[in-house]
């Protein structure tokens, strides 16, 4: 059995279909993300499986269980960190924490939690004096007291700064290390790629690809090119005296040569070297997963994950040059 | 199934928080005493009651006798109107806008004279027709003019027949009923309106915002555990809040009030009717804002007609009618009954009346409030 299951998962909102038919499963101690731009349907999926809403078809099972029917039994058994975590705000962590406890009914040790989250210096003040790292982290702290095998974390280092985003890492890893299943949501790429074992990339309410990242990078990205600094006359000899597909960027002065065999790098160069003109530094370059993701999801991601659009960007720019 | 350890945890939590938070310390248990304290002082005080007037006396008299200082001296033996007496030789008029004063009397010349030959004769009030003040000053030296003018045709016609009406005045309950009295129950009802009406408009909105209420469905908390918590809180609240009002009360006002078992009931059913109406507004609402507008909506028409501050009396006849509409009316006419009239016959059609309607909203509040959404 996995400990998540979803099977041709839909969820409307009026017009809108915010999970659109999705399926997907995750497994015992991995590390699951649903990477996507903001409104592709992660929360919407996630909080469905968290049993916070309700499905409107497909099937979803979280521990064998449905979790909107039985989410009063589900939610002693996982641990869910919800988008913007906040909590009473004249609480401090420890308090919370021996509240929690209190709540399900468990014995726990306070410190530990707070030991195993990196909280310790911050356990006796207030909530609402701490960092947002800091919350984060008593968020982390209380999905724990139920000691939870499955760990809900939705988008849990969005609107932090680089160092609580790594502190943040750290302790998710160290779930990962003791074998929590963990499904996250992210639109952080890098977050993806250092956490996750298996990431599904959502757009629009469907799944557009699923995998490792090396597995989506070999499935829907471009492959190997070279990438040779020189002119469009050296383009054009390099294109004449090979069998090669030689592309110009003119606007970085790059000749761009994508590779069906690494040898091919090496005629592009001989060619080169024997046009006699100037030509500068060399790279090999490969998809990465963020290209893969601009990809498939038609569109760059700023950091509150919402799409930017070339298409509107453009005019923008010519307003100024009028100008 | 309901569970105690849950809810005396969530108190523990709630009430910690509310201990830490100096504003909220302030309002729920400071402000109705500093009320008090004003209020009291402003209509409880020695003075009150007596209205001062200036007073000019151009009586020139005949041989000893001066009726003029007599009309005066009888002015200062009611216990309403207290004159005080300005030199003849001073302009009056000039005189009062010095004092910034609008009330004054005036007594003429020959009025010993003219009393003693039958003349007629007029004293003279000034009067600022828009305050109350000058009515009750006028009404005064009308009523001494007749008994005057009374006198002198009894003298005049040798009638002995003594006045066929007159007045006794005193107050309900003989042992004297003050104004703190009825101040001290409107100001319980005050602050068990007011405490968790507010604070749970503003706790069910923001929660509802900020997904705290969602957060805590994530835990075996019920929101039936979740309320009752809550409502726990205030009706200690409320109880604190009613020994410090009645210990100042009678402490620095001398205030009456019998304190009997009778006031329980109230101190637990108000307090639950309120968390649960305040619960209402912020759950029905869309977000904080509008929650705090019609929370507004609803309490301040209570908080001012409801006979918080003044008795129900004082106000005209429609106000009157609005105000039995409003549910605190019954939890103060209730107190009164109780701590002011000793009506504790009145008191339990007071309780019926609010408990049937604290049923109905706690079960609605109950009923609209979402842990989740659908």
């Amino acid at each position: 059995m996995f400990p998540i299951e979803v099977s041709s998962l839909k969820k409307c909102y009026g017009n809108l279909n915010a999970v659109d038919g999705i399926s997907f499963s995750v497994n015992n101690g991995e590390v699951f993300g649903l990477l996507g731009p903001n409104g592709a349907g992660k929360t919407t999926t996630i909080e469905i499986l968290e049993g916070l809403r309700e499905k409107d078809g497909g099937d979803a099972k979280v521990l064998g269980l449905d979790p909107w029917k039985n989410g009063y039994t589900l939610h002693k058994k996982i641990g869910v960190i919800p988008q913007e975590f906040t909590f009473f705000d004249k609480t401090t962590p420890r308090e919370a924490i021996i509240y929690y406890s209190d709540l399900f009914k468990v014995k726990v040790d306070p410190d530990e939690i707070l030991k195993e989250v990196l909280l310790e210096d911050s356990a006796k003040r207030n909530f609402d004096t701490l960092s947002g790292g800091q919350k984060q982290k008593t968020g982390l702290a209380l999905s724990l007291v139920n000691t939870p095998e499955l760990l809900f974390l939705d988008e849990p280092t969005t609107g932090l700064d680089p160092n609580a985003r790594r502190a943040i890492w750290d302790v998710i890893r160290g779930l990962k290390n003791k074998g929590k299943t963990i499904i996250l949501t992210t639109h952080y790429l890098d977050e993806a790629q250092q956490l996750c074992d298996r990431v599904a990339i959502m757009n629009h309410g469907k799944i557009v690809a699923m995998g490792t990242s090396e597995e989506i990078i070999k499935e829907h990205g471009s492959g190997e090119r070279l990438e040779i600094h020189g002119s469009e006359k050296l383009a054009e000899y390099i294109r004449a005296n090979t069998e090669l597909q030689v592309d110009y960027n003119k606007a970085r002065g790059e000749i761009i040569i994508p590779l069906e065999q690494k040898i091919d790098a090496l005629a592009a160069l001989a060619a080169a070297e024997q046009s006699g003109m100037d030509w500068g530094h060399i790279q090999t370059l490969q998809d990465s997963l963020d290209d893969v993701f601009v990809k498939l999801v038609n569109a760059k991601v700023n950091e509150q994950g919402e799409i930017i659009d070339d298409a509107q960007a453009k005019p923008k720019a010519n307003d100024k040059r009028r100008r | 199934m309901v569970s105690g350890k849950r809810i005396f945890s969530d108190f523990k939590v709630f009430s910690r928080g509310y201990l830490r938070n100096v504003f909220g310390l302030f309002f729920g248990l400071i402000f109705p005493v500093i009320l008090i304290l004003i209020f009291g002082a402003i209509f409880s005080g020695n003075a009150s009651g007596t209205i001062n007037v200036y007073a000019q006396n151009q009586d020139t008299g005949y041989a000893t006798q001066n009726l003029g200082n007599t009309f005066l001296e009888t002015i200062n033996e009611t216990s309403t109107v207290r004159a005080i007496t300005v030199d003849p030789t001073e302009n009056f008029t000039q005189y009062l806008a010095d004092n910034s004063a609008s009330d004054g009397i005036i007594i003429p010349e020959n009025f010993t004279i003219s009393y003693g030959t039958g003349q007629p004769v007029n004293v003279t009030v000034y009067g600022n027709p828009t305050a109350s003040t000058s009515g009750i000053i006028s009404g005064t030296v009308g009523g001494i003019a007749n008994y005057m003018n009374l006198h002198y045709f009894q003298q005049k016609y040798n009638d002995t027949t003594p006045a066929i009406i007159g007045i006794t005045s005193t107050t309900v309950n003989t042992s004297q009923t003050k104004y703190v009295d009825f101040l001290i129950p409107g100001l319980i009802g005050f602050s068990i309106l007011v405490n968790p009406m507010f604070s749970l408009v503003n706790i069910s909105s923001e929660y509802k915002k900020n997904k705290l209420f969602k957060q805590l469905s994530l835990t075996p908390l019920t929101k039936m555990e979740w309320l009752t918590s809550k409502v726990m809180f205030y009706i200690l609240l409320a109880a604190a809040s009613f020994l410090l009002m009645v210990g100042v009360g009678i402490l620095a006002f001398g205030a009456h009030v019998t304190l009997t078992l009778w006031l329980v009931p109230f101190l637990i059913i108000g307090p639950m009717l309120f968390a649960s109406l305040g619960m209402l507004v912020g759950t029905v609402t869309k977000n904080p804002e509008t929650a705090g507008i019609i929370g507004n909506i609803v309490t301040f028409p209570m908080m001012f007609l409801a006979g918080t501050f003044f008795p129900l009396s004082i106000m005209p006849d429609y106000l009157q009618s609005v105000a039995h509409v409003l549910p605190l009316f019954y939890i103060i006419e209730g107190l009164n009954n109780v701590m002011v009239y000793g009506n504790i016959s009145g008191a339990i059609i007071d309780l019926a009346v609010i408990a049937v309607i604290t049923a109905v909203i706690f079960a609605l509040a109950v009923k609209l409030f979402k842990w989740r959404e659908d």
